[in-house]
């Protein structure tokens, strides 16, 4: 105090320590009051480990925790799963030796059988069925629909032909009278 | 009070019974007594049902935790309103609401349904009488909502957190309403089928219900995609989830029983396959109902797995073998009145429409059955994800998103060359320009550019059946064009009502396309640090990590972590996302810590904010940002496509004999006149 510093002075340079501390990203990492209550600690994102391919090969990876998400998305979601961060850990390892991402799947199909994937390899007559199966079905009822509707259509127009009609009514010409009646119709039937 | 539901609910058995086996008998043709007596017991087992109900209410209201339901599914600090919606958050007080709501259902049948209908109505009170027995031996039998503990907890373990959210309030009910309202048109179906009247009358008599189903189910779906996206965090709204796609099944059936329903209408047809669509409507119903309860298939709906899930698997047979005998046993009278004359008809589009509706529902059917069959053929576990599902009903969704714009576009009977150049032209320009304008505007992704420019040529044969229903309102009648828009609804309410329904499927296509685009971020923050991503549309999001802060709130303790967001360098207020830890009211944690979402909507995007946790118990947070393009559009088209459904059945409006009237010409009359021509291929 000696030094001139009043103590005015002295209590304002320790307000302004305080305030500068608790400026965001300015003064030293607030603890939690209770850490129990935010789920699993977490380990700091590092650089590229959320990187656009990582989440291209995690995205199609499953997680074998039972929730029927693919890892990425169960790591960001189920904080509670314990499976999720650890198969992320095994595809950085796995990305850190060098592998394509082809071959960070094929590890993981060897590792942990096909389940592994989000949808089963379009290979193998048990697979492939799974994926053609249901267009496979759709066209062929589509072109038997489409063929019973050629075979009735000659067999309606045969009927006609055979009872003397016209299977198409002609356009007429209408004069004005006759338009309106028509028009009074329509509005009738549709209006 | 336990003991007066038990009683509620033995009673409701016996009665049902009794009306089951005095119905299906026949007894009551000769006696009208006991057809009278078959209907009022419908609305004896509906007492008894309501009964059971205030029962159970009545025990979760009081805190009655010594019966196992109020103490697994509520706690003292349970808010109010959630201990009301508890009624069904579980698996027993689910089939309780789900028993009294059909028997409810069974009621208004028998009391709105038109006397010409009477001679089916004993029919119609067996059917659901049967259902509604088999729901409450399930309780009796298997799975008891009023069933005692030995002792008395202090308290009940509380409500699963994923459930305490209001979507969950409305969502589950707006489901069961739908799949629950299924039963009233199934029953008319066997009625008929049973009494071999199988002309269109109980198609008309069933009307309104199957309206009801489907809009019930289609709200019910969407609210659950909002619930899934508000409160389970992982990002999005639709994950193919077997419970997901239980509830997907019976809406596409049903849909495509509303189109279909319109040919046996109209010309006479289609009589087995729509007798058959409500039969599969049920049962894909009851199917649901198994996968939700047996555990049979990985769900992350887990909360409500049991055993009873065999009892809906037996019933699923013995209702599907029984219902397709009975079809079977008619087939002869259902031969149709008409034949189809051409392609390029309305007809032959609708039929193709049904064919994919059912293809598609096939399909989603096949996919969540697909690994227990995989497992059982190759003995190798498979995980059938959205990967497999959006590959393998994308191009089909596609597909219907085409006949959805091609269907009103074409004539009854059969369309001249003439008719199709005049009607396709202008929705084919407007999805034409749509596609040309995205592609020049950089967007390159197949499934969205076509997903868009179908979206535009569906919605310019929308716009051009209102501007040529409004043009000629204007021409006969003068009304300004407010006036006549409104008119045109008004007065045929069935058809404009189908295309509001239609601009909603429009708007879903193009919502669900965006997502193709959604930006995701995984980041640590510590406070002051922030992380930038750019979104589809553009724009440079800035969120800074403001801190965390740790409070209590009714029944939990609350970590909240703020990010300051910036839209290109402008502020953007803050959001929040929170980890909840609840307790019970002796602040004993009842389940793992939850995540509560921090969503920003807004008409281009949505900012989505979820905090994973923390550091080392410290204020560095982790967070996932994701930015969701055109979300807000799934809600608005699920409005859209609810408000078109309350058109369509809205009580009167329209010509309801001409609605009736069968076809009688189809192909466009031209009238050359006075310059003018008018064409007759109106519906």
């Amino acid at each position: 105090m000696q030094d001139g510093m009043s103590r005015r002075n002295f209590l304002g340079l320790g307000v302004a320590l305080v305030a500068q501390d608790s400026l965001a990203g300015r003064g030293r990492l607030g603890t939690l009051r209770d850490p129990t209550v935010v789920g699993q600690p977490r380990a700091p994102t590092r650089e590229g480990e959320n990187s656009a391919e990582i989440q291209a090969i995690e995205t199609r990876l499953a997680c074998n925790c039972g929730c029927t998400l693919d890892v990425f998305t169960c790591r960001t979601t189920d904080f509670s799963c314990t499976y999720s961060p650890k198969l992320h850990r095994e595809v950085l390892a796995l990305r850190e030796q060098g592998l394509t991402a082809q071959q960070v799947l094929d590890a993981f199909v060897a590792k942990y059988g096909e389940k592994a994937l989000m949808a089963p390899k379009p290979r193998g007559i048990v697979n492939l069925t799974g994926y053609l199966l249901p267009g496979a079905v759709i066209l062929a009822a589509g072109v038997g629909l489409f063929a019973l509707i050629a075979r009735r259509k000659v067999a309606v127009a045969g009927a006609a032909a055979a009872d003397g009609l016209a299977p198409e009514v002609p356009a007429a010409n209408a004069s004005p009278e006759e338009l309106e009646r028509l028009r009074q119709a329509l509005s009738q039937v549709d209006d | 009070m336990t003991l007066l539901g038990q009683f509620a609910l033995w009673a409701a058995f016996v009665i049902a019974l009794w009306a089951v086996v005095i119905s299906f008998s026949g007894r009551w043709r000769d006696r009208p007594e006991l057809a009278a007596t078959v209907v009022r017991s419908v609305y004896a087992v509906f007492a008894c049902l309501v009964v059971a109900t205030l029962a159970l209410w009545k025990g979760l209201v009081t805190h009655d935790f010594n019966i196992e339901y109020v103490a697994a599914y509520t706690s003292r600090n349970l808010p109010s309103y959630f201990v009301f919606s508890a009624l069904w958050a579980g698996q027993k007080g689910s089939l309780l609401f789900w028993a009294t709501v059909l028997s409810l259902f069974a009621s208004l049948a028998q009391l709105l349904t038109s006397r010409r209908y009477a001679h089916l109505m004993p029919y119609v009170a067996g059917v659901t009488s049967a259902v509604v027995a088999f729901f409450v031996s399930v309780m009796i039998f298997g799975s008891n909502p009023f069933e005692r503990l030995p002792f008395t907890p202090a308290d009940g373990r509380g409500l699963n957190p994923q459930l305490q959210n209001v979507g969950m309030v409305i969502h589950p009910p707006m489901l069961y309403l739908g799949y629950i309202s299924i039963t009233i048109p199934f029953a008319f179906a066997i009625a008929a089928l049973l009494t071999r009247r199988l002309d269109t009358g109980w198609i008309q008599a069933i009307r309104k219900w199957t309206l009801v189903s489907w809009l019930f189910l289609s709200i019910g779906i969407t609210l659950g995609m909002w619930w899934a996206y508000v409160e389970l965090g992982w990002g999005g709204y639709w994950a193919w989830d077997p419970v997901e796609n239980a509830s997907l099944l019976p809406w596409l059936t049903m849909t495509a029983f509303l189109h279909s329903v319109m040919i046996q209408e109209k010309r006479g047809m289609l009589k087995r396959w729509n007798l058959g669509l409500i039969i599969g409507t049920f049962l894909l119903s009851i199917f649901g109902t198994f996968i939700t309860r047996s555990g049979v298939i990985a769900s992350v709906h887990s909360f409500t797995q049991s055993n009873v899930g065999y009892f809906f698997l037996g019933f699923l047979v013995v209702a599907a073998v029984l219902s397709f005998t009975l079809l079977y046993t008619r087939w002869p009278q259902l031969e149709a009145e008409v034949r189809l004359e051409s392609m390029l008809s309305r007809e032959a589009a609708f039929l193709f429409n049904n064919l994919l509706f059912v293809g598609i529902a096939f399909s989603v059917l096949w996919g969540t059955l697909f690994p227990i069959l995989s497992e059982a053929i190759r003995g190798t576990k498979i995980t059938v994800g959205p990967p497999f599902f959006n590959r393998v009903n994308v191009p089909l969704g596609l597909l219907l998103l085409t006949l959805t714009g091609i269907g009103p576009l074409i004539a009854w009977r059969k369309a001249s060359a003439a008719n199709l150049r005049r009607q396709f032209v202008a929705p084919l320009t407007t999805g034409l320009v749509t596609l040309v304008a995205l592609v020049g505007a950089g967007m390159r992704d197949p499934y969205p550019l076509v997903a868009y420019a179908l979206a535009g040529f569906v919605a310019g044969t929308i716009g051009q059946e209102f501007y040529r229903g409004v043009r000629a309102r204007r021409r006969m009648h003068g009304e300004p064009v407010p006036v006549a828009f409104f008119r045109l609804i008004e007065r045929n309410r069935r058809r404009y009502g189908g295309y509001i329904v239609h601009a909603g499927i429009i708007i879903y296509f193009a919502a669900f396309a965006g997502m193709a685009f959604k930006v995701q971020q995984e980041a640590t923050l510590k406070p002051g640090e922030s992380v930038e991503l750019k979104s589809p549309f553009g724009h440079r999001y800035r969120f800074t990590h403001v801190g965390i802060s740790q409070y209590e709130a009714l029944n939990r303790v609350v970590s909240a972590a703020t990010v300051q967001v910036t839209k290109d360098g402008k502020a953007d207020g803050l959001l929040t996302s929170e980890k909840r830890q609840h307790v019970d009211s002796f602040k004993r944690p009842t389940f793992e810590p939850s995540t509560e979402v921090g969503i920003r909507s807004g008409l281009q995007e949505d900012v989505y904010l979820v905090y994973a946790g923390s550091v080392d118990g410290t204020e560095e947070a982790v967070y996932r940002i994701n930015l969701n393009p055109l979300v807000w559009w799934v809600w608005f088209g699920g409005f859209v496509l609810a408000f078109g459904g309350i058109v369509t059945m809205w009580p009167g409006g329209g010509p309801l004999i001409a609605s009736r009237r069968p076809v009688q010409a189809g192909y466009g009359v031209s009238l050359a006149g006075a310059g003018a021509a008018v064409e007759a291929e109106k519906d």
